[in-house]
């Protein structure tokens, strides 16, 4: 039956010299389906059953409780601001579930069409076979867009992290800058307006504040609605109204302005924690984060090191703000610094990569201390960046080489020492 | 009794007390075709060979000093290194001389011999006391051809004949799959090895060091009161037999250094030479792997044929011989000869087979490092059938702080190997090559998770080194 099945796919390869594109294609997905027969030929004659497809596709894996609820949140967002089924996630089930997957699939697949072309283009040309490494990228990216974003922007923007931050150094592993953090502030700078302020971490209103429409799709008027009509459930009503009091504005945005206090108008500490918050699709909701985090704690892919250390480091930070208490987001309690924004998000999975963290375990500590401290202090500190996570990683991973330098040097001077 | 938590180099305690080591970082790879431990010894093997390649910093070309067809006696020169013609290279066997295979622009391969019923030794005129000065001592051991034994650290090389070595080191255990234990080949010799102890003593300056197995089975007397000697127990996972991990944690060499190690036959070998007058190249070889009908631990010599030593094991059909274990050994074939340091012949089927979703589901158990797997998740006393296949395709280095969970040394090896394919010379040195050989980082080649060949890396980074004179 195997034998069969894997002479039908040996006749369908085409050729390498002719068609490299399509080539590296077939290796790709032919690698995917069968793990391929070759043996140890130097060295060692047996191998871990480990490699970096399973290493790649735990961390996608560990990242699927982040979208089931990113999808159900951005539905849960929309309705919250037109007044509708805002208690509990599940009211409107299934309104909130359809919503939140018709913005999420194009960005899921504009996100894999486009790193993915790039990345068959590259490895064609570089003939060698597609690096697993666009599997995490391409799953990260959308949880970490809002829920709106243009889809050209989003295209453009993978298409320069890709080029730019990866192959331009050398394709997966040669990598200096985590890539969905450059392609995320690559819209960041070049088109703020899609990523930043209050207007753009709720989706389907014509304004995110009082006067604000629902504003729906042909999908939804003309596909979905028939089917819950047909069922006898709620449907999307075009132009319902944005309720009084409303603004789309995250936490992050509110203690900007006037602290822990303004944040209480609007949210409360649970609303938080469980992720029932406007943000970027996947940071919201923290326990799944947490069982993702501690999913890739366990199994060993990402370094606890780091995460530990991010989280030393950002309390250390925190507990310097409360006892100076400059203004009101200075005197926020530290702890309330782990359910506001992407800080968790940022460590279970971008601070975490191995390409661009540093290498060394000391490293490692330093690292991840430096990111915490200096991603709260941008975000305490600096009221033109909302957020700090991602600028604090991009930084330190520009510096991890010379962490690990002075790692490496000790260890060195501690041999060299003993030479005359 | 001393017990330390050491991923550092230690110092070893004053005479009398022993050390005790214990390395937390490394893995146990439990493979299926353990031997059972009893002894053969009516295996016939015909053919044997010395086989020039196995002694690492030779000329290209040895002078040959025997001719095809000439009958030699077990202990009898067959050829001499250009660069050092007083180190003479000895038959293991007595024999006719059969053939001189050649590889590559003629390089000598093989001295095969066809091995007599009988062996006949040859005698010696005299052999020194241990109360000799180190000269006639080494003149004696060169002559006799005693002195390829030693293998010289670092880069594992023959030692040279010009230095005295700093130490000598010797691990009693082999933690590696399927390796055999040194307690049985022992049993039976424990004069000859404690000779070869009192032997080794006068030729350094410094100590002879005996790496104890600490973890808690039972210790050949012959390793555990053996006289004149440091004895350092060691408690942990493979690689904490390896005598390179050993060395580090007993006394690191620096650069400029050199000591020498010796396995345990080696150590037999030399001490049969001034006990009994003879060269006695006699192995206990362990016949293991989940491809063998019946594995078994066969008497032998060295050099020993592949084929004739496997004939009534029952090797299976597609399977690979190794002559050393799944690790570090060398790829053979049944014409091909057991290497003269190696006292295991692993074989293992072939995985030239395509698996389904093999990197995601796979179907059967097999051995990892990692945590993702069923076993890795509950450890609990598997044993693996693991095959040649490569369970996956080599990538770029992407994962880090792999290596060092399984390396119990205070060494960066994923840097160390970036320095090698840099070719940067200085930091080479620096982070420790000369404390490493390819079997001290054979486990982290097993676990990369970019199916990287480090210990061919480090190989090369090593004839970089010895280029340079470093």
């Amino acid at each position: 039956m195997k034998e069969k099945i894997i002479s039908l796919f040996k006749r369908m390869e085409p050729d390498k010299e002719k068609s490299p594109l399509l080539h590296t294609a077939y290796d790709a997905f032919f690698t995917f389906a069968f793990t391929p027969n070759t043996v140890t030929k130097d060295g060692v004659h047996i191998r871990d059953g480990m490699d970096l497809k399973r290493t790649m596709v735990i961390v996608v894996i560990a990242m699927q409780l982040c979208y089931l609820w990113g999808t159900l949140n951005i539905g849960h967002q929309h309705f919250a601001a037109l007044g509708l089924y805002q208690n509990l996630i599940l009211e409107g089930f299934h309104l909130k579930l359809f919503y939140g997957l018709v913005q999420l699939l194009p960005i899921w697949i504009v996100a894999h069409v486009v790193g993915l072309g790039v990345e068959f283009y590259f490895a064609a040309r570089k003939k060698h076979a597609v690096e697993e490494g666009f599997l995490v990228t391409g799953a990260l990216i959308p949880l970490i867009m809002p829920p709106d974003v243009p889809l050209w922007i989003l295209a453009f923007s993978i298409v320069f992290a890709v080029i730019i931050g990866k192959e331009a150094f050398g394709g997966t592993g040669m990598n200096v800058v985590n890539i969905a953090l450059l392609a995320r502030v690559f819209v960041f700078f070049a088109y703020p307006a899609t990523i930043s302020g209050d207007e753009v971490w709720v989706a389907g209103l014509t304004k995110a504040g009082p006067g604000g429409m629902a504003d729906y799709g042909w999908i939804h008027l003309q596909v979905l609605n028939p089917i819950f009509e047909s069922f006898g459930w709620d449907t999307f009503s075009q132009g319902a109204a944005v309720i009084d009091g409303y603004s789309g504005a995250t936490p992050m945005a509110l203690a900007a302005k006037g602290g822990w206090a303004a944040v209480m108008e609007h949210y409360t500490p649970g609303q938080m924690f469980w992720g029932l918050i406007p943000g970027s699709i996947g940071e919201t909701s923290k326990p799944f984060i947490i069982i993702g985090a501690l999913m890739l704690i366990g199994t060993g892919i990402a370094s606890w090191r780091i995460m530990v250390s991010m989280c030393l480091g950002m309390v250390f930070m925190a507990l310097i703000f409360n006892m100076w208490g400059y203004n009101a987001y200075m005197e926020i309690p530290w702890y309330y610094h782990f359910s506001m924004g992407s800080f968790l998000f940022a460590m279970a999975f971008m601070a975490t990569d191995p390409v661009t963290a540093a290498s060394t375990n000391r490293g490692k500590w330093i690292y991840g201390f430096l990111i915490g401290v200096i991603g709260l202090i941008v975000r305490v500190m600096n009221p033109a960046y909302p957020e700090g996570w991602m600028l604090a990683i991009l930084l330190l991973n520009v510096f991890a080489p010379l962490i690990d330098h002075f790692v490496l040097q000790s260890n060195i001077n501690k041999r060299m020492k003993h030479v005359q | 009794m001393e017990s330390r938590i050491a991923e550092a180099p230690t110092a070893v305690s004053p005479e009398g007390e022993q050390v005790i080591v214990k390395l937390r970082r490394g893995f146990d790879v439990h493979l299926h075709g353990e031997a059972p431990k009893k002894v053969h010894s009516e295996v016939s093997v015909n053919r044997f060979a010395l086989q020039a390649p196995n002694y690492l910093g030779l000329a290209p070309m040895p002078k040959l000093m025997v001719e095809v067809g000439q009958h030699v006696l077990a202990g009898e020169a067959l050829f001499f290194d250009k660069n050092r013609p007083d180190v003479l290279f000895v038959a293991p066997v007595s024999g006719e001389l059969i053939a001189i295979n050649r590889g590559e622009r003629r390089a000598i391969q093989e001295l095969v011999i066809l091995a007599d019923k009988t062996i006949q030794y040859r005698t010696y005129d005299k052999i020194p006391s241990l109360d000799s000065s180190r000269e006639e001592l080494f003149a004696f051991l060169k002559e006799s051809g005693a002195w390829p034994l030693f293998r010289q650290r670092p880069y594992n090389l023959l030692a040279d004949p010009d230095v005295v070595p700093r130490d000598i080191f010797i691990s009693t255990f082999d933690t590696a799959p399927l390796a055999p234990d040194l307690n049985l080949v022992v049993s039976g010799r424990e004069a000859a090895f404690q000779k070869g102890l009192d032997v080794l003593s006068k030729l350094t300056t410094g100590k002879v060091y005996l790496g104890l197995d600490a973890r808690g089975t039972a210790v050949s007397s012959a390793f555990s009161q053996a006289r004149g000697v440091q004895k350092v127990g060691f408690k942990g996972k493979h690689p904490a037999g390896n005598v390179g991990v050993q060395i580090h944690h007993i006394r690191p060499i620096r650069p400029k250094e050199k000591v020498w190690t010796l396995g345990v036959q080696e150590v037999i070998t030399l001490g049969s030479l001034f006990l009994e007058g003879k060269y006695d190249a006699t192995r206990i070889v362990a016949l293991t792997g989940s491809a063998l009908a019946t594995p078994a631990y066969v008497r032998t010599h060295a050099g020993a044929n592949l084929g004739e030593l496997l004939k009534n094991q029952g090797v299976a059909e597609n399977s690979r011989i190794i002559s050393g274990d799944v690790l570090s050994g060398k790829n053979k074939t049944t014409e091909q000869f057991l290497n003269v340091y190696d006292d295991q012949v692993s074989v293992i089927p072939e995985g030239n087979d395509y698996e389904m979703f093999g990197w995601l589901a796979p179907m059967s158990a097999r051995p990892s490092t990692s945590r993702t797997f069923f076993s890795g998740i509950f450890p609990f006393g598997w044993i693996y059938n693991a095959t040649t296949n490569t369970r996956g395709e080599k990538r770029a280095f992407v994962v880090t702080g792999q290596y060092e969970e399984v390396l119990p040394m205070d060494i960066f090896p994923q840097h160390l190997l970036k320095a090698i394919i840099t070719n940067d010379i200085e930091k080479i040195e620096g982070l420790g090559i000369h404390e490493v050989v390819e079997e001290d980082l054979a486990l982290c080649e097993f676990a990369c998770t970019s199916k990287q060949p480090l210990q061919k890396i480090l190989r090369e980074g090593i004839d970089m080194m010895i280029k340079e004179g470093l």
